[in-house]
């Protein structure tokens, strides 16, 4: 049986059908979630795609957290179900409080759009359980905000708890400790700001996302 | 009930790093105002409350702003509060 990956859009994700493809190239069976939905369905994982929910009016990911399916979200996460939040995605699940910290506006204030190269810093995710400590992958980024911030006492946890999931090996937002993902305490809700679904086939360019995806689809245990 | 207005103003806490105000900070000075210093950038916010006194329309302003118009991880906040004139 494959995998049952519920892809929660609202008004203005639009990564939700990269996501949708790429699951299903790599085995899954996507289903997209409305904003509106009460419930995430049959899904065995979630993911929020990117974009920008909302129009990211007043801050990023701050109205969308209010959306029906988001009560529907936290309750799958705290019973334990893998959730993923990609870029926007991660902006939301920060607002929502089911990940630390906050994204904000890139030092330099400009809008990075390229690929980069991120280090995996621990395999013990839903989201890393497949790849291995200290591999480099290339996948691209594609944001303004993604300029992790949280206080000292937050940034110690996520290091002493090991919750730091990929790190950027160049800098290219000014990211406290050159965060690029996260995870909740759980370890089963990673928020991350690349875009594994953009580098998920070779005719992509690269297809170290699939790694990353692969292990929501296809890994076991933590 | 009497008609308030709130006034909210919405900017970085300290110690977070807000690149608006840094660039602004950094442009002053090319056009002759170099004495500027401590440039930051927040929003504002104004909106009207009905509410039996001003105690309660604060609290209400103040709940909405630890809820949804600020974000407390990076952002503090400000409120003031003025009764309008009747209508």
């Amino acid at each position: 049986m494959s995998t049952n990956v519920g892809v929660v859009m609202f008004p203005g994700t639009n990564c939700e059908q990269d996501v949708a493809w790429a699951v299903e190239v790599l085995g899954g069976a996507p289903e997209l979630l409305w904003h509106g939905d009460r419930t995430v369905g049959a899904s065995d994982a979630v993911v929020i795609a990117g974009g920008f929910a909302h129009g990211d009016y007043l801050r990023t990911g701050a109205i969308a957290r209010f959306s029906p399916v988001m009560d529907a979200v936290a309750d799958f996460a705290r019973a334990g179900g893998p959730v993923v939040g990609i870029c926007n995605g991660f902006q939301i699940l920060c607002e929502a409080g089911l990940l630390a910290g906050a994204l904000q506006k890139n030092a330099g204030l400009k809008f990075r759009c390229e690929t980069v190269a991120l280090r995996v810093e621990t395999t013990s995710t839903v989201l890393t359980r497949n790849a291995e400590r200290g591999q480099i992958l290339r996948i691209p980024i594609n944001h303004f905000e993604g300029n992790f911030v949280c206080d000292e006492g937050t940034l110690k946890g996520l290091q002493e708890n090991d919750q730091i999931v990929l790190r950027y090996v160049e800098n290219p937002n000014g990211s406290l400790d050159d965060i690029a993902g996260i995870c909740n305490e759980g370890r089963n809700v990673v928020g991350l700001m690349p875009h594994p679904e953009r580098a998920s086939e070779a005719i992509l360019g690269s297809t170290d996302g699939a790694v990353l995806l692969g292990s929501l689809l296809t890994g076991t245990g933590l | 009930m009497t008609r308030f207005e709130a006034r909210i103003e919405v900017g970085h806490r300290p110690g977070i790093l807000d690149p608006q105000g840094g660039v602004i900070e950094r442009a002053l000075p090319a056009l002759g105002w170099a004495n500027v210093s401590h440039v930051r950038v927040g929003k504002s916010l104004r909106l009207e409350i009905e509410a039996t006194d001003e105690n309660a329309a604060r609290a209400q302003v103040d709940e909405m702003c630890r809820r949804l118009l600020a974000n407390p991880v990076i952002e503090d906040y400000s409120i003031q509060i003025m009764e309008t004139e009747p209508a």
